[in-house]
């Protein structure tokens, strides 16, 4: 008998639904959404200037349509919470947010577990941009933002077009050439950033401060730009994660289930380029996130694409939220360099979800 | 039910012409054995039918369509493939493999539905892979993943089916499971169904007709008795191989003999004689 040809009814019967473990993986999602609004509040009300945390929750929900709070705050209280700290714990969601899910999209496509956002360009690109931006003698702003992320941007996305059209062979695009042209040209921007940064004089400080990455000087400006880039991005990347499952087995079995390999490398190196173009061109190229959060989901919810790129999501924003809250508090008034503590933070979590499987990991 | 047509097909890696002017047919129904030398092209003609690579010069057919004009979607709706020891993600659960199965019959906004999981189970239930459904792929033997791959490409419900070595990892009471369940589903479904293999004897036994390809060309085609004798076997393989009719069914089997090949010393030619 056909397996087309048993009815349905009859099929559903024999299937033992309650292994693919779907069931609990959606739950994961909606725990960490959950925890994600949570920590947004609870980032928000840690700060140099103490308010209570039932003040920051009457303030923030204060702002929702059809809620009428009468305020009992103070006008400053609520700059504090609306102006500095709410768009700077946002936008580090955000980029959290996009630099995991564009790691485990690299990932998937590139079926490397070394892969990360910057694998093909993006940062070098975006530092060298920065670094021009920071020496040039212009103090241009415009549409909300400054010269220097303007800069970052185009450098990344120039960066990453280069390599592309380098990697290309007719109509294909070998995955093992996109990245030794990647390493290759990011090296060479990269050689190109040390020499400006040794010449850059006083500038010094800021460059490397960028570079290691810094939301201090995170604006709803800033939320505004990036906030388009990361929603479409991520839109695009998580409709795709079924083709990307399949992609993962390899280019020639992928076609033989259907996907069109080329476009489907295209389409998500778009969107994965884009959103990390955006999401660093402000805040400085922070390492670890993109690598080590889409890897830390898979040791814990396993690898199905379907379920790693919105958990990648969740946990990315929760991550750099609460690494920034490190940041700013650690060693206040000094501010840190957030590139340095999702390292130090985020590697001694990883090593020990790593020690806790007690056996190979797989990829 | 399609059938399958290769017109005079050239096909090459770069400007290296690895198959020459191959022409063959085959029929819904019927199971067709490729069989030749390592590197005489077995594999290349599977990957051109699917679109993997394209071709040099020639035609290749489904039911009398162009099958590079077919959008790949519906192309693995109607040709599933078995590659030779297919590599697999080794995070993945078996089960989760046998699932992509169900790729081509999904939209872009479509998840899988209790019929595709239902499906998927079914075709583990039937090359027993069920068993290994919730285990990681790493952690399987190479026969293992063989069946895995062959569950995926029933899930996948194709029209006509290509396997490349598909008993390569097998032992032997698992090549004649898997065989006897392709060649059934080749029955009960009319299915069209391309296999190449190495073994001679497993070819005789189950193909309707076999193709020998000899360097990129068909040496000769036809049933199992006109292609598998000692002339041919000579020709193409370089080896003596002596050809009797199966004690059971009285298709052609091959033995070999120790000492007939050309390394061999002028002393082993004669042990056992």
């Amino acid at each position: 008998m056909s397996l087309s040809q048993v009815k349905p009814s009859s099929l559903e019967q024999s299937v033992p639904i309650h292994f693919p473990h779907w069931r609990h993986r959606t739950y994961a999602i909606l725990g960490l959404l959950i925890a994600s609004g949570g920590v947004v509040a609870f980032a928000t009300t840690v700060g140099s200037v103490q308010i209570p945390f039932s003040t920051v929750w009457r303030i923030l929900l204060s702002q929702l349509p059809l809620v009428d709070i009468a305020p009992t705050w103070l006008s400053t209280t609520e700059t504090i919470i609306l102006e500095i700290r709410l768009p700077r714990v946002i936008l580090a969601g955000l980029v959290g947010a996009a630099l995991a899910i564009a790691g485990a999209t690299y990932q998937g496509l590139f079926r490397n577990p070394l892969a990360d956002p910057y694998l093909i360009g993006v940062a070098q690109g975006a530092s060298l941009g920065a670094v021009i931006g920071f020496l040039l003698p212009l103090d241009w702003h415009g549409m909300g933002f400054g010269i220097v992320p303007l800069l970052a941007f185009t450098g990344a996305l120039f960066s990453v077009a280069i390599v592309y059209n380098l990697a290309r062979v007719g109509k294909t695009l070998p995955m093992t050439t996109l990245i030794l042209a990647g390493v290759a040209l990011g090296a060479l921007w990269g050689s190109i950033v040390s020499y400006l940064i040794i010449t850059s004089g006083e500038k010094m400080h800021g460059i490397i401060f960028w570079l290691m990455g810094s939301f201090s000087l995170s604006q709803w400006s800033e939320v505004k730009v990036v906030l388009p880039y990361v929603v479409v991005g991520v839109a695009i990347i998580l409709l795709y994660a079924r083709p990307l499952n399949v992609m993962h087995l390899d280019e020639e079995q992928a076609q033989q289930l259907g996907i069109n390999v080329e476009r489907l490398k295209l389409v998500l190196l778009a969107a994965a380029t884009l959103i990390t173009a955006a999401a660093v061109c402000f805040v400085g190229t922070i390492g670890f996130v993109g690598i080590i959060i889409p890897h830390a989901v898979r040791l814990v919810w396993g690898p199905d694409y379907r379920f790693l790129l919105p958990l990648s999501v969740l946990s990315g924003a929760i991550f750099l939220i609460l690494a920034d809250l490190v940041a700013r508090t650690a060693l206040a008034p000094t501010e840190i360099p957030i590139g340095v503590i999702t390292a130090v933070c985020g590697a001694p979590f990883f090593l020990y979800l790593l020690r806790r499987k007690k056996r190979a990991v797989f990829f | 039910m399609v059938k399958l047509e290769l017109q005079s097909v050239w096909l090459a890696y770069g400007g290296n012409v690895v198959v020459k002017d191959i022409t063959f047919q085959v029929m819904p129904g019927e199971m067709v054995g490729l069989i030749g030398p390592n590197g005489s092209g077995k594999s290349t003609i599977i990957k051109a039918i699917s679109h993997v690579i394209s071709l040099y010069s020639g035609k290749i057919f489904l039911d009398g369509k162009d099958v590079f004009k077919i959008p790949r979607g519906d192309l693995a709706r109607l040709i599933g493939v078995v590659p030779q020891m297919p590599l697999l993600p080794s995070a993945f659960t078996a089960f989760e493999i046998v699932l992509m199965g169900r790729n081509p019959h999904l939209g872009l906004l479509q998840y899988e539905g209790a019929r595709d999981l239902a499906i998927t189970w079914r075709a583990m239930e039937k090359t027993a892979t069920h068993s290994l459904a919730e285990r990681r792929v790493g952690e399987l033997s190479g026969g293992e993943i063989q069946r895995i791959v062959i569950a995926r490409v029933l899930a996948q419900e194709p029209k006509s089916i290509l396997l490349d070595e598909p008993t390569a990892n097998l032992d032997i009471s698992h090549q004649v499971e898997i065989l006897d369940l392709i060649k059934n589903l080749c029955l009960e479904n009319n299915l069209t169904v391309l296999v190449a293999l190495h073994d001679l004897n497993l070819a005789s036994q189950y193909c309707d007709r076999l193709i020998l390809i000899n360097s990129g060309r068909v040496h000769v085609q036809g049933t199992p008795e006109e292609v598998i004798n000692s002339r041919n076997i000579r020709e193409v393989y370089g080896a003596e191989g002596c050809v009797y009719a199966h004690p059971v069914n009285g298709l052609p089997a091959v033995l070999l003999k120790a000492g007939s090949s050309k390394h061999a010393k002028p002393g082993d030619a004669i042990k056992g004689v």
